[in-house]
């Protein structure tokens, strides 16, 4: 490869361009559009004969026929290591408060900035010595990040064990600077430094083997820490019709879940959720760790208004910063918001393609796509034997709120749980409005199976008597239907409604699930004596706003001591009836 | 610069391809014909094969005109001086005044660097309890009002316009009709507004294709006003013109079309237009406010349905009244939980025993027997629609929750309502009458 490769462009469609060029190319190579001062990525995406069709990552403006495009021989490819938390990004890893400073209110196109600060320092303690021989992915050394060991690995390019043959002292580095050297199985001497790039469509398999997502993740949202639990190292979805609230949703969970790691991949959606996750979480302090919670999540933006193409890479580019930080031996949760966006990007592309579109014009390897983004979540053992997973939630936006559309499909086929929204729910204001009549989990939560199935039970017995009383009318239905309809209410009302705004009753911790749901199922498989409709009504509807304040109380607290003796005491009035007079 | 070809070899629809070259992607052309100049757009090079958009449509187009490439993107004049002013979807003056060529902004501008926003935090009140209490408007939102042909939402538009504290307020007219046109325009100037207006119109009778320049031309005039401090509200009406536009070109150009016919890049591009409405860091707003027609009613259809993933919200406007299931604010939490502490009580309470009166007159329509919980909710409903839904309603938000409380207490007992015994202690009226 003498000189750079070069081409020119021959077409251009929307943020598609056709390329002549005389020498050769690679599928899926970056290369740069050449327009005057300005410097255009983009990504070759098909080839035919001398012509190859790339799709641009930035508007394509003003470009002309003619103009000069460069190869890189690259795929398209992410900078790892220290400085990613707390960091935000645009889809090409652009850090976006560096593009502020630089260029004000307005992104620039053409105009990339490093990754990572090429002047931070950072204190690199060796594990390595020379001699040793180590996996790709296996430790020589970490700095500290945050909260965290940032472990630096050897890269995880090589396909066999490297032996050390130098590692730097402990000192302070920066990026740029070798910390160690490494002789592969050639014989081949390479520098290793605090950083490395990996392609963002390959999955980075450094560890020893993937195993069974078992241990519950919580997300401390009742609803599906007890009915529909995800697992560290699964994946689950959330489908639902705009306005129901699956933002809101990803975003408590990004606040409250128990894990190491949160990326967010806010992916052709509003910029103003993004902002509000970027100005709010350096303030709110992680329970947990006593940190910022900015301090824990890497944030990837690529909003609704910015270039489509760079919307398809910037769940690439999430997905691949997650499964760095797994390699280190941490919990990742990835938020993906939203992959309709995404799947519409491909499905964009597709068409200026041309090619043979399958159902709602989305490409027929849609599915496949969506498949292998899912596969790459994951619970994996490392060499040293410690855990680390990859967690992804993927809200979904199907169109018209239809859940039979093609992304929704297909990406049911692979997740573990579906957290189904219904716009019913949201318009009742029963948040969160996941539906626990369609939805469903894999996974195995923390609750006792006995309660669970109950909670089910109840629910569906509650539908089954409202739907008919809908037909044979409230004094048509049995008393005992109608408490069973009540206990329904009852449940959905004081346990899988959460408020948001509440600051106690916006998160519970798993303790007090277990407790709370405990209390319940007690309620829930109770007979009670209640002379009429009417009297069973106003029963739990007192039992409701005495439950509701109690959720707002702290665990452990007087008052939560005294709301539970209280509704006790309301709760055995109508249990143990006085004894009717005898005969 | 500027290259004139006269080799138009081919004219569909109203896009037109001519032999060129050296030309820039989204340039702007002017088409010389017999009946005058037209602008056009850029849309598809291919190899020495231009093809563009002409924006006064291709009748009357002759396979010898001329296409003049003016070298740049579609520019407009920005500034004071267009205070006041009328102009149509070409950006040239419809009230006689002069044109205007001094600082021309170019139109499509790259979007905001997510870090240079803010939060949305300052409440825009508009006086109708619907929208203030339960689903309050903020600036530097996007909002649609969703409603379907006859429904009186120009007229909302209107009302919220000139009761909202703003600086400047923009009009884009979409395959507006010429009386809903003048309605706007008097509607300013009884509020004392046209001052401080300007109006970007397209009416129903000029070529479709022209209501594309509409959103562009009007957001970049506003953001211009937004960088220099001002707080600027845009109205859009009616965006499913401008969707039907780009569904005609889309078709034209022989695209595949995903969803009745809707291109597939239809959510971007309502995006990119959507996501102008901004509250900069250190200068001022751009609040966008919208209507969207749905054809049959129909909130599946594809344009309020991509409409409803981009916005910040929408206003079901059905049978005169703010609907308000369906209807949502998504930044109403950043001010409500600030004006007043009992907002939001109000707001949850309210709601939640309306839907279970919808369900009790359901209930009632198929002839069942109502019990005693029944006849209060009904008495609760017909109260509420009469007193908080009507749009004839005019009071300030602090009036409304007052009402709220009443209402309330007219019609329940605290413990039935739901409400936490702290706010009710607070808030629950005292008198017994």
């Amino acid at each position: 490869m003498s000189g750079i490769r070069k081409g020119y462009i021959s077409g251009i469609n929307g943020n598609m361009v056709r390329v002549n060029f005389d020498s050769f190319v690679m599928q899926n190579e970056v290369a740069y559009i050449v327009h005057g001062e300005e410097r255009l990525k983009s990504e070759i995406i098909r080839v035919r004969g001398k012509c190859a069709e790339m799709q641009v990552y930035e508007s394509t403006s003003h470009l002309k026929v003619g103009d000069e495009v460069e190869f890189t021989g690259e795929l398209l490819s992410v900078e790892l290591g220290p400085g990613l938390l707390g960091q935000i990004f645009d889809g090409l890893q652009n850090p976006l408060p560096v593009l502020a400073e630089k260029c004000g209110f307005f992104l620039r196109r053409g105009t990339y900035f490093e990754a990572l600060s090429a002047d931070a320092q950072w204190g690199f303690t060796p594990l390595a010595k020379p001699g040793d021989t180590l996996r790709p992915g296996e430790k020589l050394g970490f700095v500290p990040e945050k909260n965290f060991k940032h472990y630096i690995m050897v890269p995880f390019h090589y396909h066999n064990v490297v032996e050390v043959s130098w590692i730097a002292e402990s000192g302070s580095y920066t990026i740029k600077q070798a910390i160690a050297k490494i002789k592969d199985q050639e014989g081949k001497v390479s520098e290793v430094f605090l950083s490395q790039t990996w392609p963002v469509k390959i999955p980075i398999k450094a560890y020893a083997e993937k195993i069974m997502p078992q241990e519950p993740l919580v997300t401390k949202m009742r609803l599906i820490d007890s009915l529909f639990p995800i697992a560290r190292g699964g994946t689950y979805c959330v489908p639902g019709p705009f306005g129901a609230g699956k933002t809101v949703l990803q975003q408590l969970i990004s606040r409250h879940a128990e894990i190491d790691i949160v990326v967010i991949a806010a992916c052709g959606e509003r910029a103003g959720e993004v902002v509000e996750t970027l100005k709010t979480f350096p303030e709110i302090i992680d329970p947990r760790t006593g940190r910022p919670l900015s301090d824990r999540t890497v944030i990837i933006c690529n909003t609704s208004s910015m270039p489509v193409a760079a919307r398809e890479s910037s769940v690439y580019t999430a997905v691949t910063i997650a499964e760095y930080y797994r390699s280190m031996g941490l919990h990742v949760l990835l938020l993906a918001d939203s992959t309709s966006r995404w799947a519409q990007a491909i499905r964009e592309m597709s068409g200026r393609l041309e090619e043979i579109p399958g159902e709602e014009a989305f490409p027929a390897y849609l599915e496949s796509r969506i498949a292998s983004f899912y596969e790459r979540a994951g619970m994996v053992k490392l060499s040293d034997g410690s855990l680390g997973s990859v967690t992804i939630g993927g809200a979904v936006s199907p169109a018209g709120g239809n859940f039979e559309e093609p992304v929704t499909q297909a990406t049911l086929k692979v997740v573990g749980a579906f957290h189904g929204l219904s716009r019913q729910r949201s318009d009742a204001r029963r948040y969160p409005a996941i539906d626990p009549l369609i939805s469903w989990s894999k996974y195995k939560g923390f609750i006792e199976d006995k309660q669970v199935e109950k909670g089910h039970a109840i629910l569906r017995k509650g539908n089954d008597v409202a739907q008919m009383m809908k037909v044979i009318g409230e004094e048509g239905t049995s008393l005992a239907n109608y408490v069973d309809y009540l206990k329904a209410e009852f449940f959905d009302f004081v346990y899988l409604q959460q408020n948001a705004f509440d600051p106690v009753d916006e998160a519970t911790e798993k303790d007090r699930q277990v407790y709370i749901f405990d209390f319940i199922y007690r309620i829930l498989t109770q007979d009670f004596v209640f002379a009429d409709k009417q009297e069973a009504l106003r029963f739990f509807q007192a039992l409701r706003q005495q439950f509701r304040g109690w959720n707002s109380t702290v665990m452990g607290s007087q008052e939560f001591k005294e709301t539970e003796a209280e509704i006790t005491g309301k709760l055995n009035e109508k249990i143990n009836p006085p004894a009717p007079p005898s005969a | 610069m500027q290259k004139t070809y006269t080799n138009i070899i081919q004219i569909s629809g109203d896009v037109i391809t001519v032999e060129a070259e050296s030309v820039g992607y989204t340039e702007i052309a002017q088409v010389i014909t017999k009946r005058g100049a037209s602008l056009a757009q850029v849309i598809r090079i291919d190899g020495k094969r231009v093809s563009l958009q002409v924006f006064a449509g291709s009748r009357g187009v002759s396979t010898g005109d001329k296409v003049r490439f003016l070298g740049h993107t579609m520019r407009i004049a920005s500034g004071e001086n267009l205070l006041g002013r009328i102009f149509n979807g070409s950006g040239l003056p419809l009230d006689n005044g002069p044109e205007l060529s001094e600082n021309l902004i170019e139109i499509g501008a790259p979007s905001v660097n997510p870090v240079k926003r803010i939060i949305p935090n300052k409440m825009i009140r508009t006086g109708i309890p619907m929208i203030d209490v339960f689903n309050s408007l903020v600036e530097s939102q996007k909002l649609s009002v969703f409603s379907i042909a006859g429904e009186p939402y120009n007229e909302l538009l209107a009302r919220i316009a000139t009761q909202a504290e703003v600086d400047i307020i923009i009009l884009g007219g979409m395959g507006l009709k010429y009386d809903d046109y003048l309605f706007f325009r008097d509607t300013l100037e009884r509020f004392g507004a046209l001052a401080r207006s300007i109006m970007f119109v397209h009416t129903a009778s000029d070529p479709t294709v022209e209501c594309l320049l509409v959103p562009d031309i009007s957001l970049a005039v506003a953001e211009n006003f937004a960088l220099g401090g001002k707080r600027v509200l845009v109205l859009l009406t009616d965006m499913t013109n401008f969707c039907d536009s780009l569904k005609e070109i889309a078709i034209t150009m022989e695209q595949i079309p995903s969803n009745r016919g809707y291109p597939g890049d239809l959510y971007s591009q309502l995006a990119s237009r959507y996501e102008k409405a901004v509250d900069f860091d250190t200068a001022g707003s751009i609040t966008i406010l919208t209507a969207t027609t749905m054809p049959g009613d129909d909130v599946t259809h594809p344009v309020p349905d991509n409409t409803g993933y981009i916005t910040e919200g929408q206003f079901y406007l059905k049978g005169g009244v703010v609907e308000p299931f369906g209807s949502l604010s998504r930044l109403k939490q950043q001010v409500n939980g600030r004006t007043r502490d009992d907002h939001r009580t109000i707001m949850d309470t309210m709601i939640q025993l309306f839907a279970n009166y919808r369900e009790t007159v359901e209930k009632q329509a198929m002839g069942f027997q109502m019990s005693a919980w029944d006849k209060k909710l009904l008495h609760y409903g017909r109260i509420f629609e009469e007193k908080m839904m009507s749009l004839k309603v005019n009071i300030p938000l602090e009036k409304a929750l007052d009402l709220g409380w009443e209402i309330l207490h007219e019609c329940f007992s605290p413990e039935e309502t739901g409400i936490k015994r702290s706010v009710i202690e607070k808030h629950w009226p005292k008198n017994s009458g």
